[in-house]
């Protein structure tokens, strides 16, 4: 740069800007260099900073506070020198902070009330799981009350006949009753006496003629242990003499096996 | 001081030395303190604050590299950064009465220094900036207090971005102008 360039470099105005601090971190560069190189530049950035300092000093409301008020709180460790590079100490901030606290307890209460919820959505679940048990439970008893209606109707209808039939040698125990409806052709069979079938035999009813011995089968007392009430309706067009109960292989027999004879009774004439 | 003694005293106050401080205190303190106050328009609180820019120019002394600007540059973008700061805070703003007429209009927000209010180094003050035009006292203020860009000072003053430069020139001449002749005076 010649004497030529440096004025015409100081009057472009850039010295005032780099006073100011607006200029580029690069043009900064180039200023401080060519004032160490120039002196007249470094002159004319001198009196720049003059000027703006006597301004802003004519602003300041008498002498600048003491130094010994600065100087007390220099050894104060907030106020600790740091090293080039190092970086500024972290301050607790409570923002910086609250956030994070802020999120760990939605988090825990959003996790606490799905817990909560899929519980409770559990639990209705169970509760929902016995209601239908006892809606169940209702009608099978409501149900349970029609057929013993029924069946208290039917037994007291004009023309039963009672007929016991009384165990027999396999079953001293056993006991049953049949309601015989002679008009209606049909015969109620009470089996509470006897005892539950083994598996794969099943009750079978069968109305007799006594002279010569005719068994005609009624048919079967089917589902014996699911059967509440144990009372079975079965039709009997037949002119009967008595009445005999054998325990069968499932499904029945064609006639009955008398060594299974559980019980036998005769109408009464 | 000269550049080169300044220099040297910023360089051992990066090394700890409290006694460098003290003269770089000594020396620019009032500058500083000062411009915040120019910003502020609160003497007790623009002291409150140069002190605060103080205790920070010691803290970060190291963050300072004279290839990159001046020393006083340094200072000073502290200085405006903390008292602009306090000036945006809500403190302040509910604080307005205390505000002192501020010939560098425009320096504050919403142009809130409108009051006439003696001000402590005013006959100085007026002598500084005797001729200046409104233009000029606008455009330094931005510049030097407020710390605006080239490009920010054109949009707010509607002047074309590569006038500002030269204008600026021109402003802070006048400046040192009355400056001169009032030194030659005393």
């Amino acid at each position: 740069m010649n004497e030529m360039d440096v004025s015409k470099y100081i009057a472009s105005g850039i010295l005032e800007l780099y006073v100011a601090g607006a200029l580029s971190e690069q043009e900064n560069q180039e200023v401080a260099a060519l004032a160490q190189e120039y002196p007249e530049i470094l002159a004319e950035v001198e009196a720049i900073e003059a000027s703006i300092r006597e301004l802003a000093a004519s602003y300041a409301s008498g002498a600048a506070p003491d130094f010994a008020a600065l100087e007390s709180q220099l050894t104060s460790p907030s106020v600790k020198q740091l090293k080039p590079g190092e970086p500024e100490p972290r301050r607790f901030r409570l923002w910086a902070y609250s956030g994070w606290a802020a999120a760990l307890i939605i988090g825990a209460a959003s996790l606490y009330l799905l817990q909560e919820r899929n519980r409770m959505a559990g639990e209705l679940d169970g509760l929902q799981e016995e209601n239908t048990q006892l809606e169940t439970q209702i009608s099978q008893a409501r149900e349970g009350l029609e057929n013993a209606n029924a069946t208290l109707k039917a037994l007291g209808e004009k023309g039963i006949q009672l007929v016991p039939l009384t165990g027999q040698q396999v079953a001293p125990e056993a006991y049953a009753r049949a309601f015989w409806n002679t008009e209606a052709n049909r015969v109620y069979i009470d089996a509470n006496g006897l005892p539950e079938p083994p598996p794969g035999m099943v009750y079978q009813v069968w109305s007799l003629k006594l002279d010569p011995l005719t068994p005609t089968s009624l048919g079967l007392l089917e589902d014996f242990a699911a059967d509440t009430d144990k009372i079975f309706a079965l039709a009997n067009p037949n002119d009967s003499e008595a009445f005999g109960i054998t325990l069968e292989p499932a499904g029945g027999s064609e006639s009955p096996t008398l060594e299974q004879l559980y019980t036998l009774g005769a109408v009464s004439s | 001081m000269t550049s080169a003694q300044i220099s040297d005293c910023v360089s051992q106050m990066q090394q700890g030395d409290k006694a460098a401080f003290r003269k770089l205190y000594d020396m620019y303190a009032i500058n500083i303190c000062g411009a915040i106050n120019l910003i502020v328009s609160d003497t007790n609180k623009s002291e409150e604050i140069c002190q605060d820019v103080f205790l920070t120019v010691w803290q970060k002394s190291a963050q300072y590299n004279p290839s990159k600007g001046r020393f006083f540059t340094w200072l000073l973008n502290i200085a405006r950064n903390r008292a602009i700061d306090h000036v945006r805070s809500s403190t302040f703003k509910q604080e307005k009465q205390n505000l002192s007429a501020d010939l560098l209009v425009g320096i504050a927000e919403d142009g809130a220094f409108e009051d006439e209010v003696v001000h402590p180094q005013e006959h100085n003050l007026k002598q500084l900036i005797e001729g200046l035009t409104q233009k000029c006292r606008e455009i330094i203020a931005y510049l030097y207090f407020r710390g605006y860009t080239q490009k920010a000072v054109a949009e707010e003053l509607k002047i074309p971005l590569g006038t500002v430069k030269t204008r600026n020139r021109d402003c802070i001449g006048r400046l040192r102008k009355n400056l001169n002749e009032r030194d030659g005076r005393q």
